[in-house]
């Protein structure tokens, strides 16, 4: 390897194929693992070997005996795989005392919080440790395979709603039973990022009424089409951050949040709170007051619990019954309660990672600052500390670029104002064909009132008639409409017989032309119907 | 009172007659029902008619069954012959009919007026011919010419006079004070006078539309007929004429509606001429055109699952339509699932392809229309685009300052692979750039649609 810089070791070339570990997890109750039998098989092909401490999987539901099958080295000793190993990929951050034991020179791929792990960042890289964090990984579209931040919040988003569900005690769906009437439940979903909206799909899937909140009312379009109402909130603030992430909001904002949510907080009988803003303790959006408000029986689950919770009566890791009844959920481990499916799509993202660190598939990671990803997701490499990384030039989530941002409040209030003056000229429109009406009735004779109002029926009919017609069968519309405009016939049929000679001539002539007119349409629409044609079968 | 028939009689029949017509065009709600729906149509015709005929009014059957015999005769060979590319021209041919007939009735109407007329009904009646003649012969010679430039006799470029808004403006002018004229029993020669502008108006209106616009001028000139036979029917107190031309003019004013908004055009400035005020630069296209030849095409359909076919006006000019369906049966004999995909103003009026497609013998439950299947390209793995253009053209959504930004198009781009079937470099209808043919999926199949669809066939 010529590159030197960035290559991770110099000696790379006498030590292939670079080893790729995992260990066991040591946070409490973290039953995910960041490499699967699937995604070893991957990295093998990417040139990898990979290894694994004894009994890693097991809790996620993948035995040794699977891995060895798929090729994977299993070792006894952890300390044994850390000396050996070139990558170690983990889910949680490490611990002090980890990164301790983590030899120098080594490559760091996992969970990391910089923002607020500074002084463990420090340690990994006072020890030229390079950290690759899978929560810094940007939200761009190429990364978006990379992405375990949103692959983590869709399964947290589910298991909510599942943990709600187990925790409260009735049906989802509304029933008429011979038992009874069962109302359906009312699930308030705060927050509709990746974890909001799976949440959101989630609920509504199970049979409930789901309604959601946001600060950000470009994520209105995707709400509703979750099936959701959104609770719209009459305030002209957007607020969209960087990254497609919220950012904090005013005090007024709040305010009108707040009164917004006291409204609800009787009503539902399920409240989901997700809120998170990037580096900063999550935003108390549902306070003691809510809580007590709600009715007894009903679940709060607050996502947000290890960032300190959007519930005030939040504890972390813990399920509390508060005075009133109200179970508020704040379990901090959502997607390792379902540590199979979070492993998989985990180790999934791990493995695309390594693949982007290893443009040449031959099992050489190479850290290339230069390239969007890997920079925003290198918190220290070889010695320097390389967080925060530089602001991205394109944007999480493209804007649109001629139009303005709109606030949803705004639009409604256009489209009301709108529909209000299309109803004005309608109403204004009528009355002048109303008044239009008199002045003809009070001058012309009763004879052609009375086709003027076979006319004016004849109109409506036809409007109602031809709406119906199917789009295919324009054509012969076209044809049959225009054969029976030959019924203009009738009229040189009656001149015909008229004494003067010119009179006659005409009419016959129109007479002709009509006759032709009736005959071919129907004849050509008749050809035209006879060829359309179901297949077979 | 024997072999005629009593004014009650009478009234029966029209009654009968304007109850048929109405199912006869409810019936074309969906293609099952529509065969029968067209029987109802001609029984209540052939019941008006003969219940006039034997009415006492009317005597001369020396000159009127030859008429309605020889019209018949014209009328089947005529519909028989015609070849189904050719269905606008005859049905702008048969609009001009009935066109014409408004006029001799109007004018008839003048020459011999009924009797008993006095006051506002005089006056009214006076209007009514105005207005039958004026409607009548605008339809007559707008139709004539729509038939030309459909026939291809007249080229289909919009003609562009000088002050044309202003010439509409001073005919129309014109013809009002002729009509105020009549009112005032100056003379026959008031209202033959205002025919003849009427004519020229007729003739001025259509050569004024482009192209690509036609399918809404067909349908305008459907309506217009129904509304000349509408006055027609005012004039003569006749409400079977009044009924009718109110069914055929709202029929013909919903298809121009519907075709104004496949096309993002409002229906004054299709009426009024004049193709695109353009209100900034055009995007430069990058990319180049690449070609490709039977094999090539053959290749990509071997190994496709999803196809799309997208059928346009060329397709029915190089009369590929039968080579296609062929095409069609081979892929789905293979397993494959092909589709077309009708874009609501392919052709050159309202269902064009759908008709053609259906003569071919295409299933026409694999025939979709543009809302039901542009999700779908981005699943799809071919798309085949025969002889269309300005319906595929990309720049209807990216560009702000493409003549037909705005119009709804068929996104096929965004399938994996698209071959374009087309007959040289030309530019569309609407004489824009299609971006489309510069984009890296796509691969230009050159040359006259049949003789390519015939040469792919040949590999199978």
């Amino acid at each position: 390897m010529s590159n030197a810089t960035d290559s991770l070791s110099p000696t790379a070339s006498k030590r292939q194929p670079f080893l790729v570990g995992a260990c066991r997890e040591s946070a409490r109750d973290e039953r995910r693992v960041a490499l699967t039998p699937a995604s070893a098989r991957y990295l093998s092909e990417l040139g990898y070997r990979c290894l694994l401490e004894q009994g890693a999987g097991v809790a996620a539901g993948f035995s040794d005996a699977a891995y060895r099958e798929a090729g994977v080295e299993i070792v006894a000793a952890r300390a044994v795989l850390l000396a050996q190993v070139d990558i170690i990929i983990q889910v949680r951050p490490p611990s002090s005392d980890e990164i301790a034991a983590v030899p120098s020179d080594k490559i760091l791929i996992s969970f990391f919080w910089p923002a607020q792990n500074a002084a463990l960042l420090a340690a990994a890289n006072a020890r030229r440790i390079t950290v690759l964090a899978m929560d810094m990984v940007p939200r761009i579209s190429r990364a978006q395979k990379m992405d375990a931040l949103s692959s983590m919040a869709n399964i947290a988003g589910y298991r909510a709603v599942i943990e709600a569900g187990n925790h409260f005690g009735r049906f989802f769906t509304g029933q008429i039973t011979a038992a009874g009437k069962v109302p359906p439940a009312k699930v308030l979903v705060i927050g509709a990022g990746v974890a909001g909206l799976a949440a959101i799909g989630t609920a509504q899937s199970l049979g409930a009424i789901v309604r959601a909140f946001d600060v950000r009312p470009e994520v209105a379009e995707q709400i509703e089409s979750m099936g959701a109402e959104f609770l719209l909130l009459d305030f002209a603030e957007d607020g969209s951050g960087d990254g497609g992430y919220a950012k904090p909001a005013s005090e007024a904002f709040i305010a009108k949040e707040m009164a917004l949510f006291r409204e609800q907080a009787p009503e539902v009988d399920i409240v989901i709170t997700t809120a998170l803003i990037p580096g900063r303790p999550a935003p108390l959006l549902w306070p003691a007051e809510m809580v007590g408000l709600m009715q007894a029986g009903s679940v709060v689950v607050d996502l947000a619990a290890e960032q300190g919770g959007n519930c005030e009566m939040t504890v972390k890791d813990a399920l509390i019954t508060t005075d009133n009844g109200v179970k508020v959920v704040g379990y901090t481990d959502f997607p390792s309660r379902m540590a199979t499916q979070s492993s998989l799509l985990y180790a999934t993202n791990i493995r695309h990672m390594l693949d982007d660190l290893t443009p040449q598939n031959d099992g050489v990671p190479l850290v290339n600052m230069a390239d969007d990803v890997i920079r925003s997701a290198t918190v220290c490499h070889q010695g320097d500390l390389t967080y925060p990384p530089p602001k991205l030039t394109v944007p999480a989530i493209a804007k649109p670029a001629a139009v303005t941002p709109v606030d949803p409040a705004v639009a409604l209030r256009t489209a009301q104002a709108a529909a209000k003056k299309a109803t004005t000229i309608q109403s204004v429109s009528l009355l002048a064909a109303g008044l239009m009406m008199l002045l003809i009735g009070s001058i012309a004779p009763a004879s052609f009132m009375q086709h003027l109002i076979v006319f004016v029926l004849a109109c409506f009919v036809g409007f109602q008639v031809i709406w119906k017609v199917s789009h295919a069968l324009h054509t012969p519309l076209m044809a049959v409409t225009n054969a029976i405009s030959g019924i203009i016939i009738i009229g040189a049929l009656l001149q015909v017989s008229s004494t003067s000679w010119l009179v006659t001539g005409l009419a016959a002539v129109a007479v002709l032309i009509a006759s032709i007119n009736i005959v071919g349409g129907f004849v050509v629409t008749r050809r035209m119907l006879a060829m359309f044609q179901k297949s077979e079968g | 009172m024997s072999a005629t028939v009593t004014s009650g009689l009478m009234n029966a029949a029209y009654i009968s007659a304007s109850v048929l017509f109405i199912l006869s065009l409810g019936g074309l709600s969906s293609q099952e029902k529509a065969k029968r729906a067209i029987w109802y149509g001609i029984i209540g015709m052939a019941i008006a008619v003969f219940a006039t005929i034997l009415s006492p009014q009317v005597t001369h059957f020396g000159v009127l069954v030859p008429m309605i015999l020889m019209g018949a005769v014209v009328g089947i060979v005529v519909a028989q012959r015609v070849e189904m590319t050719s269905m606008p021209q005859l049905v702008a041919a048969l609009h001009s009919f009935v066109g014409l007939a408004a006029v001799f009735i109007g004018i008839n109407s003048e020459l011999d007026p009924p009797q008993g007329l006095s006051g506002a009904a005089a006056v009214i009646h006076q209007v009514e011919i105005l207005l039958g003649v004026f409607i009548g012969a605008i339809t007559f010679t707008g139709s004539m010419v729509a038939y030309g430039k459909l026939a291809g006799s007249i080229s289909s470029k919009a003609l562009a006079l000088p002050q044309r808004h202003t010439l509409n403006l001073v005919l129309l002018a014109l013809c009002l004070v002729l009509g105020v004229l009549f009112l005032q029993h100056v003379g026959l020669w008031t209202l033959l006078l205002m025919t003849l502008l009427a004519f020229v108006i007729g003739v001025h209106l259509v050569m004024s539309i482009g192209g690509a616009d036609m399918p809404v001028v067909v349908s305008m000139l459907n309506s217009y007929s129904g509304w000349a036979a509408a006055a027609t029917g005012f004039m003569l107190g006749n409400d079977l004429l009044i009924v009718t031309g109110a069914l055929v003019g709202s029929s013909g004013a919903i298809l121009s509606y519907i075709m104004c908004k496949a096309m993002n055009r409002s229906f004054l400035s299709v009426i009024l001429g004049g193709f695109g005020n353009t209100t900034g630069p055009v995007q430069a296209i990058d990319g180049e055109r690449v070609a490709i030849d039977e094999h090539g095409v053959f290749a990509a359909l071997e190994v496709a699952e999803r196809i799309v076919i997208v059928p346009g006006y060329g397709m029915a000019v190089a009369q590929a339509k039968g080579v296609i369906s062929e095409l069609t049966q081979r892929l789905r004999a293979q397993g494959k699932d092909v589709r077309f995909a009708i874009h609501p103003v392919a052709g050159r009026l309202p269902g064009h392809m759908n008709v053609l497609l259906a003569e071919a013998k295409v299933p026409y439950d694999i025939v979709l229309e543009m809302d039901e299947i542009n999700a779908d390209f981005p699943d799809t793995d071919v798309v085949i685009v025969v002889g269309s253009n300005d319906i595929v053209n990309p720049a209807a959504q990216d560009d702000p300052h493409s003549p037909i930004a705005g119009m709804p198009v068929l996104e096929v781009w965004k399938a994996k692979q698209v071959f374009v079937s087309k007959r040289g470099q030309g530019t569309g209808y609407s004489g824009v750039e299609n971006p489309l043919f510069y984009k890296e999926n796509t691969r230009l199949f050159y040359g006259d649609a049949k003789d390519s669809m015939s040469a792919l066939l040949k590999v199978f």
